[in-house]
């Protein structure tokens, strides 16, 4: 069935089982790639994108319940990769393989929109179900930091 | 050493256009790849080839391209920086792209080697890289010379610009000319860090800025037109033989297009061959999984179905008590070790472990009559091209790979061996239409090649000075097929050659046959051992009365690197064996791809017996250093991803088949628990080039059980750690 959803500030309209997780509405039929698929069951936060400004696991959230909802994507974070989280893991060198960096960088962009200035435990449990297998771990923690600093 | 010969054949002047770079991984962040685009080895270009590395634009672009793969281990860059330090040209000019595996081939391995493993991308392919930019610069000094008739001493070639005398001009206005011209001799390359200018000094890799806005481009990432999406089942238990399947009962599955019987061929197990699979094809992925899932299918097990990670392990103890073969003989050890008075001896083990890149194991095919263009995350761009070409029948000359950006590498080679490959180049010609392969997580687990599970008898007399005399051990692990060697690794690899010189020694190792696929994993063989002969070596130092730094420090004394790395790690870490009970500090060192690497952990557990990894020091000597940004941040990462797989990892197999399949079971490092982490250099230069993609991984496990041990007085012989219970009182 066709539902509309809004993506970045775009309204799209999409043909599909309104059960279909976002995940892959957002990879497969609109093609905003960056999003990604690393668990389907929620555990390691690759695919995870803001909600009305929240951050939630796009592979659990079904595109009916999207309707009427604000979803930004690490496309649509900003228009230039200048989100001061994106300037902050630029500067630092955060990403490896990148893979699981949208994620990262989405549940830290969404930590920073509530807590200005994070503590280490702050940091810990936002980014808690974010895995990252390259082992950025520690430069995650000083790119949060260091956004914290540059203001978001 | 590196008067590696870049023959005329280098350096023949092409357009661009018509020789294909692959336009990818910009270091402007608003420069997207061009590998999604439909036919992306056309994408046009300006700029005039110097030689295959190498093309000159007017503008003062300069575009390396790349043979290699980046996995996040800074491949790109590194080797964009080794040819722009020779080459002589402003860092903020330089493009890389990834170099095009077909014309590779097409020319007789024109890249030389296109393969990206072993952490040998800088230690061994550093000499032929250099050289492609130092031969582009002779050459456009020797254009430039011919030019304004002055000999080439009399040019100079700094940052882009031509100069000599009042005469001056860009690089790219000689750059056509340059390709003609023929050296008497190639130019040396510069090997000593002294000589460097760019190499050394810390840089920021190209390949962040699209790792932070969603656009770098993985195979997974692959839209073509017309394509659609299979998910694919091979046997739970590996090697299983696919009996029947009903396609009927989800014929009506919304989406659904076909189910294609994939085939292992018979007599060819070894990497990158596929086992027998179903596949289902959809219009959208997510359909396909899903029809996969109300697939009735039926396997045929056979014995596999009766392994299990016990049954294994209790046979791993009884093979242990048996001859093995030998690698080391020595009578005399073996005597000295049954008359003497203090003996240490002890059996570890540890579990087979996964890959578990963050990019699940896929590749998409577009099988043509007249082309096939794949993606497919290899470590080996061109072994892609040749897997196809002979899944298909296909002459390579037709086969076009396009490189992509790999979401973590590890030694899996994309997964599968790239069997996955394989899957999607026979789906496509089958169903003539482009197709996306992706194995659900579950299947990437199940079905990856897993490192081998391994274990060790280790025995050792103690000496008068508290020193080991002889030594006995014999290893053990399971491979697929009983495969005496993996990459550099065996059985006992890194325990038949360990640096301590102890006088008499003897080992033997064991292959075991296991139906599991097994593979290279990072830092292969060091990465077992190393938990073996580190946690040993602590047990014979403190069996002898030794302070284990000190032992250590004893033990490889006539070994300079070692007695540098060692004693830098000593005046770095403040290792101390005096801390309250609940705390600890634990030592290891282990050599891996060339480069020492020794780390100190410090741990705290408390009474509970929660365990914390307060902090680690690692100090490594790869001889040297082209961006030590990027090798710190591979120190960190491969002491994470070991830490991770001592820790928490494990895979767990009961009835033949792997039943921890996703993140939910099979457990990898989180951010809670990374430790802190110090990394130094201790840099012996000279001749030594050392891998650092893997090394500072394998000395982490052990100087942490060393440390848990210091803390508790809990001996830790098997991984995971989480399996033992430190409480204490």
């Amino acid at each position: 069935m066709a539902i509309n959803l809004t993506i970045n500030g775009a309204a799209y309209n999409v043909d599909i089982d309104p059960d279909t997780p976002l995940l892959w509405v957002l990879r497969d039929e609109i093609g905003l790639t960056g999003t990604k698929y690393g668990c389907g069951i929620a555990r390691c936060g690759s695919c995870t994108v803001h909600v009305d400004g929240q951050p939630a696991k796009s592979c659990q959230l079904k595109a009916a319940s999207l309707v009427g909802k604000q979803v930004t994507t690490i496309e649509g974070l900003s228009k230039d990769g200048n989100h001061p989280v994106q300037v902050a893991w630029k500067e630092i060198g955060v990403p490896q393989c990148g893979y699981c960096q949208s994620g990262q960088i989405m549940s830290a962009a969404a930590l920073l929109a509530r807590t200005r200035d994070p503590s280490e435990s702050d940091i810990e449990q936002a980014m808690a179900d974010n895995l990252c297998r390259c082992g950025t771990y520690l430069r995650i923690k000083a790119g949060i930091r260091r956004a914290a600093q540059l203001g978001v | 050493m590196n008067a590696i010969n870049l023959s005329r054949r280098f350096f023949i002047q092409t357009s661009l256009a018509a020789s294909g770079g692959l336009m990818l991984g910009f270091h402007m962040p608003t420069a997207l790849a061009a590998v999604t685009e439909p036919k992306p080895w056309k994408t046009p270009e300006s700029g005039i080839e110097v030689n295959a590395w190498l093309v000159l634009d007017p503008d003062g672009t300069v575009t390396i391209r790349i043979p290699h793969t980046e996995m996040g281990q800074g491949g790109m860059t590194s080797v964009a920086l080794m040819i722009a330090e020779e080459l002589d040209v402003e860092w903020s000019k330089v493009k890389a792209v990834f170099a095009d595996p077909n014309r590779h081939l097409r020319n007789n391995k024109e890249y030389k080697v296109m393969s990206t493993h072993g952490s040998q991308l800088v230690a061994i392919q550093h000499p032929h890289l250099m050289q492609a930019g130092a031969s582009a610069r002779e050459r456009l000094k020797e254009a430039a010379a011919q030019a304004w008739g002055v000999t080439r001493d009399k040019v100079e070639a700094k940052q882009g610009v031509l100069k000599s005398g009042s005469n001056s001009a860009p690089y790219a206005q000689f750059a056509a000319a340059a390709a003609k011209v023929t050296l008497d001799k190639e130019p040396a390359i510069k090997e000593d860090a002294s000589q460097w200018w760019l190499l050394g000094t810390g840089t920021q890799r190209l390949d962040i800025p699209n790792k932070v806005n969603g656009s770098a481009q993985y195979a997974i990432d692959t839209r073509i037109p017309g394509m659609v999406y299979a998910a694919v089942k091979a046997s739970p238990v590996p090697w299983g033989k696919l009996k029947s399947f009903n396609a009927d009962a989800i014929k009506d599955q919304p989406g659904f297009i076909a189910v294609v019987e994939l085939r292992a061929v018979e007599g060819k197990r070894g990497q990158p061959d596929m086992q027998d699979a179903v596949a289902v094809v959809a219009t959208s992925w997510y359909k396909a999984k899903n029809a996969l899932a109300m697939l009735p299918v039926e396997w045929e097990f056979g014995e596999s179905a009766k392994a299990s990670s016990k049954g294994m392990s209790e046979n791993a103890t009884k093979v242990l008590g048996e001859k093995g073969l030998i690698t080391k003989e020595d009578p005399k050890a073996i005597e000295v070790i049954a008359a003497s008075k203090k003996v240490v001896t002890a059996d570890y083990e540890r579990p087979f472990e996964t890959h578990l890149r963050m990019e699940p194991i896929n590749a998409t095919a577009h099988v043509q009559d007249d082309r096939v263009d794949v993606w497919s995350p290899s470590q080996d761009q061109s072994a892609a091209v040749l897997i196809v070409a002979d899944q298909l029948g296909r002459d390579p000359k037709d086969v076009y790979a396009h490189p992509v950006f790999l979401g973590g590498g590890f030694g899996g080679n994309g997964g599968g061996g790239t069997a996955v490959t394989r899957q999607a180049a026979e789906i496509s010609k089958r169903l003539k239409r482009p197709v996306k392969v992706l194995w659900p997580r579950e299947e990437d687990v199940a079905q990856d090649k897993q490192r081998p599970m391994s274990a060790a008898r280790m025995t050792a007399s103690i000496g008068d000075k508290g020193l080991p005399e002889a030594i006995f051990t014999r290893a053990l692990w399971y491979t697929q097929d009983k495969q005496n060697q993996i990459g550099p690794a065996t059985a006992d690899y890194g325990i038949h050659n360990m640096p301590y010189k102890i006088p008499l020694r003897h080992h033997e190792r064991h292959n075991l046959d296991t139906h599991i696929p097994s593979s290279t994993h990072r830092g292969p063989g060091a990465n077992q051992t190393g938990f073996i002969t580190e946690v040993f070596a602590d047990e014979m130092a403190l069996a002898g009365g030794w302070n284990p730094l000190d032992w250590r420090i004893e033990m490889t004394k006539d070994q300079a690197d070692w007695q540098l790395v060692l004693k830098t790690l000593k005046e770095k870490a403040n290792y101390r064996t005096d801390l309250p009970k609940g705390e600890g500090m634990g030592i290891a060192a282990v050599e891996c791809h060339g480069t020492i690497a020794a780390a100190c952990a410090t741990v705290s557990v408390t009474r509970r017996g929660q365990l914390r990894v307060e902090k680690i020091v690692i100090v490594a000597d790869c001889g040297h250093v082209i961006n030590p940004h990027a090798a710190k941040e591979q120190m960190e990462g491969a002491a994470c991803y070991e830490l991770g797989h001592a820790w928490v990892g494990g895979l767990d197999i009961r009835e033949g088949r792997i039943v921890n399949t996703n993140m939910d079971t099979y457990n990898i490092l989180r951010i809670e628990q990374m430790p802190e982490i110090e990394s130094y250099f201790a840099l012996s230069g000279g001749k030594k080039w050392g891998g650092m993609g893997e090394p500072a991984g394998p000395p982490v496990p052990p100087a942490v059980a060393n440390a848990i041990f210091a803390a508790t007085g809990k001996r830790i012989r098997k991984t995971p750690f989480r399996q033992y219970d430190l409480t204490w009182a």
